[in-house]
């Protein structure tokens, strides 16, 4: 069972929105931006109370990538693999970070939940490929060891 | 205040225009997401400290006080080199600005007047003091981008000072719908998403339909990876977009807009947002515009992540709050788009050169061009390129003339390869399409599209099939999956390219692939499904060697495929420091102490941390 | 009207109307996985498609959402249109867990037709199969994964035809799977009509059934009305050696092909049942056992009891009151007994559903 206050503060969001299927997706968003995941008894809250089927509300939160059923990390780090930054070699950037972060295969997220690392198609900043976004902050020209400094400091700054 | 009439908007115009010349220096810090990612926000903060701390000058325009205006621009074009600021009314360009450079340019810059040498540009070794000494940009053509990174991109008065809002007025009170249809139609521009379908037939269509509900909206969901136009139009001169659009509700009848911002946008939300609030405050968008008595209001959905929304019929499934997948056809977006009501649907760039044509006039606008391709493109230039950015070039321009002109050439002198166009809708083109004019139709003839723009240059650092893969890997992961050629397809295709650049194929695995690639093409349920396999099939026509190679000679040209690659130890370097021994994970490298040492190439597997452990650099790949 | 031919019959049919509609008028028959008449088309099969020929230009395209146009030549089996649906069929049965013999749907599956049909014995590719555990918590029907082709039937059927849109799809691309996104199927909010697994196409849906039997084995099919409510829903039982072993919905007035839980998991099963009451019993009461009577002695025993009782306190103190399982007509009958006999208006029935 959730806290009250997740009730609350989505109440609050569908407030702004409005009770109606369309506010579906920006209702979700809003939750994401809140919690980092979404809590699926919350989101079972949201579809009854907006009028869309449960089955509807999960098909939906399933399609779209920025959705997650898992809490994320406090830093989410996508690495971006679009064409550019593909063909600029972003992969080793990924393969550094999650071998600093001890992350393998499908587990995304640290034990510490300070970070989950995803690949995101294109982050658009292109002409500074390699590029990776930390939150909402895009870090141009990465290489293996700028990105593992990087995680470095955001730790240290954590620990502060 | 509010401007309720055009007499309104020309006061507002001159009062905007008369504050920006007031200024006695104005500093603008390219806030595009290339800068911004280099650290440009941090050179605005500072610029602001610093002139806020002088002695007798203001930073907001006040009377018998020199002050200083510092504007956050859209893109400036070279977002390689950024940060980027630019001087005005010296007209400077300063590239690469750092946090130190700030002091030293309010200093000398914007007090006393004198250029700073080391921050400008060079080409051939010459420093190129203005943006138009700059090759990369003074070949460009702008109509979409005039105002990008020239004006405040936060600023609705400085968009008004440069002229803005005036196309809204010419088309509500001196021309009807149906003349403000026919001129977006004679000017024969056509979609900028990616099918090239001619925006006038599609207004006219909506226009037609009697419906007392219809929608406009805008795509700004530009998924391509490598493509960066549309974004970099949203942040650096949203007011243009939103201009468009409302000359497009006008000829329609439309009295809401969508505007659809890809989730990892969130710049671009903001600044349209922002700039949707500032046309609110003034009247310029909600009930009665400038007293004409046209209404229209402006929404704004973020995506979530999922590249088939810049699908038509996905994405106005994704504003109803809906799974984002395409639907059958017909009925179509212009009759059952929105909420099944009458849609016009174009593309950011599209609509962001609605007002020059109205303006300036469709006959102004075919002279840019060419005959069947009408006005100009924005191309974003990335990859193995000297100068990575974004341009604007009349359509017809030469893939030469943007690589080797424009974009400088390939990046450290390497050979050039292909350029791929179009992003993973697209194809590839090569040496020989050099000098083809990019339009529409002719890129169509090599099997790829002008798309949306992305131009991603490949060196020969490139591996062909690696190229295939990747496209081949977005498109299975962005696969909405509802019908079997795509959600099935895509991923046997993709299975395929594994296994050959694994260096398993064989023959007939290329026989497999084309022929699911050419039934995907036909098959699929939507344009994105059709469009997957293109890369494929592109790369096949002119790398097919690449490909045998891969599979007959066990061999990567380029040293990408990671189980082509051979390392080994050249034994004129190598000092048998033992290094490299010691830390292979599998023990595959054998020698005496300071005597060369050997790989055992049935053991490697290939994880290169022999080389990155080499000091002598006697390991290569061959 | 619009005058087309379809496999050089020529045939006329109103503007609007579609390739696969038209040829159904000429009783030419496409084969489709993913359409439900009614609704608008998914296309998400391209099992249908057809080949078009006007004015010099061809095209393929699904019959299901193409519209006819005046002059149409269309063909629905020449080579490009087999060819299509050969490697349609290809690529499902390349993501398909094919173990006939042992599927429930063996004999009752369209895949499996059609594969048949365009001699499509086996899948030309390698490679991953998307699939997933079975999910066997309903307590009627189970989803195998494995043999889902995602045409959506079931979800369109569910959400749109039902109402209920108690599943749908999760997940998205190859990875896509039809369930309620909670957990098992058990979890959500279905209501176990299984209208979902009568729109099955394939294995993936099936009831549990505990009478197996393969459709070619029914000897016959009986049109009925459901026993259940007065709804009246119209339902075909399904006869195998002289016992009921299958039930589905019919295309009824009032029903359209649904039906509800009752009707598809209660209406059948208790026929042969072994504990069925088949002969009136009469209570020993010495003792207090049930023998079997027959139906003069059972019938005189209640005559006799109700005039009692009627002499005794009068017709109010007798009520009748039909079980909804009644047919109208029965209900009928009994209130007229009630009203005419027992001289009481006190007579109801259940049959409000």
């Amino acid at each position: 069972m959730l806290d009250q206050s997740y009730y609350e503060k989505a109440d609050e969001i569908i407030a702004l929105y409005g009770p109606k299927s369309a506010s579906l997706i920006p209702i979700m968003q809003d939750i994401q931006a809140e919690y980092r995941y979404l809590p699926g008894e919350l989101l079972n809250y949201v579809a009854d109370k907006i009028g869309v089927t449960r089955a509807r509300a999960y098909s939906v939160a399933t399609f779209y990538e920025n959705f997650s059923f898992d809490a994320k990390g406090k830093y989410v780090i996508k690495v971006c693999d679009g064409t550019a930054c593909h063909v600029r070699k972003s992969q080793p950037v990924k393969d550094a970070i999650m071998k600093e972060l001890g992350l393998e295969g499908k587990k995304c997220t640290t034990d510490d939940m300070l970070f989950t690392v995803e690949t995101v198609s294109c982050l658009g900043a292109c002409g500074l490929a390699p590029t990776m976004m930390v939150n909402e902050d895009v870090h141009p020209k990465m290489t293996p060891d700028k990105a593992v400094k990087l995680i470095r400091e955001l730790r240290e700054e954590n620990k502060a | 205040m509010s401007i309720t009439s055009k007499e309104d908007l020309l006061k507002k115009q001159t009062e905007a225009q008369e504050k920006i010349d007031s200024y006695t220096c104005r500093i603008l810090v390219c806030c595009g997401t290339g800068c911004v990612a280099s650290g440009s926000m941090k050179i605005y903060e500072e610029m602001k400290r610093l002139c806020a701390d002088l002695d007798g000058v203001e930073v907001v325009a006040q009377k018998d006080v020199p002050h200083i205006g510092i504007a956050k621009t859209g893109c400036q074009g070279l977002c390689e080199l950024g940060p980027l600021v630019r001087i005005e009314p010296q007209h400077l360009q300063y590239v690469h600005v750092q946090i130190e450079d700030c002091k030293e340019i309010i200093e000398k810059t914007v007090l006393k007047g004198e250029p700073i040498e080391r921050l400008f540009y060079k080409h051939d070794e010459k420093p190129c003091e203005h943006p138009e000494d700059i090759p990369f940009l003074n070949q460009q053509t702008r109509i979409v981008l005039e105002h990008c990174g020239n004006i405040d991109a936060e600023s609705i008065d400085e968009y008004i000072a440069a002229g803005g809002f005036q196309a809204v007025v010419k088309a509500f009170f001196e021309m009807t719908p149906e003349e403000v249809v026919e001129e977006i139609t004679k000017s024969g521009i056509r979609g900028r998403g990616g099918a090239g379908f001619p925006m006038g037939k599609k207004w006219s269509q909506v226009a037609r339909i009697q419906s007392d509900i219809k929608y406009v909206v805008c795509n700004g969901d530009e998924g391509d990876p490598g493509a960066f136009m549309d974004g970099s139009v949203m942040e650096g001169d949203p007011y243009k977009l939103m201009e468009g659009m409302i000359i497009a509700a006008y000829a329609v009848g439309a009295k809401d807009g969508y505007i659809y911002v890809r989730a990892e946008y969130p710049l671009s939300v903001a600044r349209l947002k922002l700039a949707i609030t500032q046309a609110e405050e003034y009247g310029l968008l909600g009930d009665n515009i400038l007293g004409s008595g046209v209404d229209f209001h402006l929404h704004i959905n973020r995506g979530a992540g999922a590249f088939v929304c810049g699908e038509g019929s996905a994405l106005t499934a994704s504003i109803e709050g809906k799974r984002g997948m395409p639907r059958v056809k017909p009925p179509r977006t212009v009759e059952k788009g929105l909420w099944e009501k009458p849609t016009v649907l174009n593309n950011v760039e599209t609509y962001a050169n609605v007002a020059r044509i109205i303006l300036d006039g469709a006959d102004w606008y075919r002279t840019i061009g060419t005959e069947g391709s009408t006005g100009t493109k924005t191309f974003s230039l990335t990859g193995a390129i000297e100068n990575t950015g974004l341009i604007e070039v009349p359509m017809g321009t030469t893939l030469r003339h943007i690589i080797y002109d424009i974009g400088g050439g390939i990046k450290k002198g390497a050979a050039f390869k292909a350029v791929q166009i179009g992003g993973p809708s697209g194809g590839c083109l090569v040496e020989k399409h050099l000098d083809e004019p990019l339009d529409f139709d002719s890129v169509k003839k090599f099997n790829a599209i002008i798309g949306s723009g992305g131009l991603v240059v490949m060196d020969e650092n490139t591996c062909m099939v690696d190229v295939a893969k990747f496209f081949m890997g977005f498109t299975q992961r962005e696969s909405c999956g509802k019908c079997g050629p795509c959600r099935i397809g895509t991923k046997r295709m993709l299975e395929l390219l594994n296994k050959i650049t694994r260096g398993e194929g064989k023959m007939e695995d290329l026989d497999k692939l084309e022929e699911t690639a050419k039934f995907i093409q036909s098959r699929s349920l939507c344009g994105l499904g059709k469009s997957a396999p293109l890369p494929v099939i592109s790369t096949m026509q002119n790398f097919r060697h690449e490909y045998e190679e891969h599979i007959l000679e066990n061999k990567c040209r380029a040293h990408v495929c990671e189980a082509m690659k051979v390392y080994t130890i050249d034994p004129d370097k190598c000092k048998g420091c033992t290094k490299c021994a010691r830390n292979c994970p599998v023990n595959a490298i054998t020698g005496e102490k300071k005597e060369p040492h050997t790989i055992d190439q049935t053991k490697c597997i290939k994880c290169g941390t022999c080389m990155d452990n080499c000091s002598f650099g006697a390991i290569s790949i061959k | 009207m619009v005058r087309l031919t379809i496999d050089g019959f020529p045939v006329e049919v109103e503007k609007g109307t579609t390739i696969l509609h038209a040829a159904e008028k000429l009783g030419i028959k496409i084969p489709t996985l993913c359409y439900i008449e009614d609704l608008l088309p998914d296309g998400s099969c391209r099992m249908c498609v057809v080949e078009v020929k006007n004015n010099g230009r061809t095209k393929i395209d699904t019959a299901c959402t193409l519209q006819v146009s005046e002059g149409d030549e269309v063909l629905t089996m020449s080579e490009k249109v087999i060819e299509s649906r050969r490697m349609t069929l290809d690529l499902l049965l390349s993501d398909h867990n094919v173990h006939c013999f042992s599927c429930e749907a063996n004999g009752n599956c369209k895949l499996q037709d059609y594969a048949y049909e365009y001699g499509v014995s086996e899948t030309s590719y390698e490679g991953a199969k998307s699939g997933g555990e079975i999910d066997d918590s309903n307590k009627f029907f189970r989803y195998d994964p494995n043999l889902c082709i995602l045409c959506h039937r079931c979800v369109n059927t569910c959400t749109q035809l039902v109402g209920r849109g108690a599943i749908d799809t999760m997940e998205r691309g190859f990875q896509s799977i039809i369930g309620n996104g909670e957990g098992l199927w058990a979890d959500g909010t279905c209501e176990s009509c299984g209208n979902c697994v009568q729109a099955c196409p394939t294995g993936a849906l099936v009831m549990k059934r505990t009478n197996k039997y393969r459709p070619y084995q029914a000897q016959k099919r009986v049109r009925t009305t459901c026993p259940h409510c007065a709804t009246g829903c119209q339902m075909d039982l399904i006869v195998k050696d002289g016992k009921i072993v299958d039930v589905e919905g019919a295309d009824g007035p009032s029903n359209h092909g649904l039906l509800c839980v009752k009707g598809r998991s209660g209406s059948f099963d208790f026929v042969d049942h072994k504990t069925r009451i088949r002969q009136p019993l009469i209570k020993n009461h010495e003792t207090g056992e049930f023998e079997e009577a027959s139906w003069d002695d059972a019938l005189d025993l209640v005559a006799n009891k109700f005039t009692e009782l009627k002499n005794q306190y009068g017709g109010d103190a007798l009520a009748g009151f039909a079980c909804s399982r009644s047919t109208n007509e029965d209900i009928y009958m009994l209130q007229k007994m009630v009203r005419t006999v027992f001289e009481s208006n006190n007579t109801d029935n259940c049959a409000r559903v």
